[in-house]
């Protein structure tokens, strides 16, 4: 079937809104292929997802539903999808970049024996062979590639936030019942316990106080806390980021991260301590509104993105910032 | 009981941290180019890490594999001067910018013919090309369970335990060993190395064996390059930092407070 598929994935039985972002990109690509679009939907209720994907225009909605589907294992998933995949033989196959498209998609391709390309930027089918174009920044973000593979399906994993999501409209799209054949043999990976974190949702921000290498050490965030708190009393939402670095060297934990591997952030003030700037920290940064950047190195790469600059030692400007401010209040 | 056989596969890359004006793009030959010095990828460091902690806690014998058309024994002896056990080089013409499912498939065939394994661990990802992938491919080829995004990672009873990362916190999971685990860098950065150490393995006379395609590879035919269409500079990031200067700390404080109440 010429068909172009995307992995819906639901969050309290509603589709998030990556899934919408794919439906978009992927009506796109239907239609300059002449193809066809559909969605697959896994879980152990999905019904109601199911039914609020149809107005977005899929033409099928495949409902994959299994008490074993319920909550994500990957071995169950994986296996699902593949069987689904060899049924519906659909060209192109796309998944959010999430955490269950990078555990997934990389899996798949080998079992489908195909290529993925992950986390792509921008999609596109070549109109001379109608193959698909796969756009993604490589090198932590200093080049952007475009890729062409053989195999299908042609799989790809797309960043969220880039594409536009798809709009509700008067689709009638069918909803088909798919049954996986899986039994819990098939898990090979055992769950023992899931552990929720009190996580910080750093995209949520209007404020980062973001802190790297240059602090030295762990007591280097406490400086930065204070900085936080001050800033919170004329700023509204003020929160700690770090580097890839920090969390290396055990100082914070990840959920903090700013980069490529952690989480990308837009807020209106980015404030970087000691943080130098390797390529993979600035892509998650770089959309900041503005950028504030303290640094003893007036060479680092973390100035040449930066709207102000203080060259510094932070264990001295800080403290020094933290009091003219609450001076002020 | 038989001493643990890990397996880590890490990359040589150009330093990721590299300062922006040490990387440009070739357009015409579709390449990064990057002026720096070549190092461990930092996922593969951060694997190695974790293997070297495993060793502590209950020995363990750590050969570490590294891919490339040509590998530097100096960057990887590294992992050698911080513990490993045994570096095997896989160096050919025909390994030069395989996709993903390629250089996996290598990997797999230099695993068979190491024989015998409990664990092999590898990065999430490289700090070049960001794909995330041969990890997970190679334990399907391998036939293997496998578990990615470790921040931690136990041996208990022929299993292996990870605390693997999931969006809101972690999963405890558990899987029989053979097994594959992709490693995150929370497991800790890679331990120090002195001076003396390092420079000591690097003055070891010790040869690095090297294989090539024709000692291991089953179907160097089916080898393919990356599909790269094109390559281009990413938008320019640059901005023009205005310096806040002052005598002391005090005055460049008070410049910064100038700055915030602008964008309150």
């Amino acid at each position: 079937m010429n068909d172009v598929m995307i992995l819906g994935e639901v969050k309290e039985r509603s589709l998030d809104l990556r899934t919408l972002e794919l439906l978009g990109a992927g009506k796109k690509l239907a239609g300059d292929l002449g193809a066809s679009l559909s969605i697959v939907l896994l879980g152990d209720t999905v019904s109601a997802a199911a039914e609020q994907a149809v107005p977005y225009g899929p033409n099928r909605v495949y409902k994959l539903e299994h008490p074993l589907l319920k909550g994500f294992n990957a071995d169950l998933w994986l296996t699902s999808l593949e069987q689904t995949c060899r049924k519906i033989n659909p060209k192109i196959f796309l998944m959010s970049h999430s955490f269950i498209g990078m555990e997934l998609g990389p899996r798949l391709a080998c079992r489908l024996n195909t290529r993925l390309t992950t986390d792509c930027i921008d999609l596109s089918i070549d109109p001379e062979d109608s193959l698909l174009l796969r756009t993604k920044p490589v090198s932590g973000g200093n080049a952007i590639s475009v890729f062409k593979c053989p195999g299908e399906p042609q799989l790809a994993t797309v960043r969220g936030n880039v594409f536009e999501p798809a709009e509700a409209g008067d689709g009638k799209g069918e909803i088909v019942d798919m049954v996986p054949e899986i039994d819990e043999s098939m898990i090979r990976v055992e769950s023992i316990e899931v552990v929720r974190e009190v996580v910080v949702a750093l995209d949520k921000a209007d404020v980062v106080v973001s802190g790297g290498a240059g602090l030295g050490d762990e007591d280097g965030f406490a400086l930065l806390q204070d900085l936080a708190k001050a800033l919170n009393k004329s700023f509204g939402n003020v929160m700690i980021g770090c580097s890839r670095m920090a969390v290396d060297k055990g100082w914070i934990s990840s959920d903090h991260q700013v980069g490529l591997t952690g989480t990308m952030i837009s807020p209106n003030i980015y404030v970087a301590v000691g943080i130098s700037g390797a390529i993979q920290h600035l892509v998650g940064m770089i959309q900041s509104k503005k950028i504030i950047a303290i640094n003893t190195d007036q060479g680092c790469n973390m100035f040449r993105v930066a709207d102000y600059g203080v060259v510094e030692d932070y264990e001295r400007v800080i403290p020094a910032l933290v009091k003219r401010l609450e001076e002020l209040s | 009981m038989k001493e643990l056989e890990i397996i880590v596969c890490a990359k040589q890359i150009p330093d990721p941290e590299a300062p922006l004006s040490d990387v440009s793009v070739d357009v015409e030959k579709k390449e990064v180019i990057v002026d720096a010095p070549q190092v461990i990828s930092p996922f593969d460091e951060n694997a190695l890490e974790a293997a070297l902690r495993i060793k502590e806690n209950m020995g363990a014998k750590i050969t570490i594999l590294s891919l490339g058309k040509k590998v530097s024994d100096t960057v990887l002896r590294k992992s050698l001067a911080a513990g490993a056990d045994k570096l095997i080089l896989l160096q050919d013409d025909a390994f030069e910018k395989l996709d993903s499912h390629s250089i996996a498939s290598v990997l797999a065939d230099a695993i068979r013919k190491i024989g015998e394994y409990d664990l092999v661990l590898a990065g999430r990802q490289a700090g070049d090309w960001d794909s995330g992938q041969v990890g997970l491919i190679l334990g399907e080829m391998l036939g293997l369970p496998c578990i990615s995004l470790a921040r931690e990672i136990m041996i208990e009873d022929g299993s292996v335990a990870v605390k693997k990362n999931i969006p809101d916190g972690y999963e405890q999971v558990r899987a029989k060993m053979p097994a594959l685990v992709t490693v995150s860098n929370e497991v800790g950065e890679l331990r120090y190395i002195s001076r003396t150490k390092m420079l000591k393995m690097l003055r070891g006379a010790s040869s690095i064996p090297s294989w090539s395609s024709e000692d291991f590879v089953s179907a160097k035919e089916e080898l393919r390059k990356m599909g790269i269409v094109a390559l281009s500079s990413p938008p320019d990031m640059r901005r023009n930092c205005e310096f806040l200067d002052g005598a002391t700390p005090e005055e460049k404080a008070d410049k910064l407070v100038a700055v915030f109440k602008s964008l309150q």
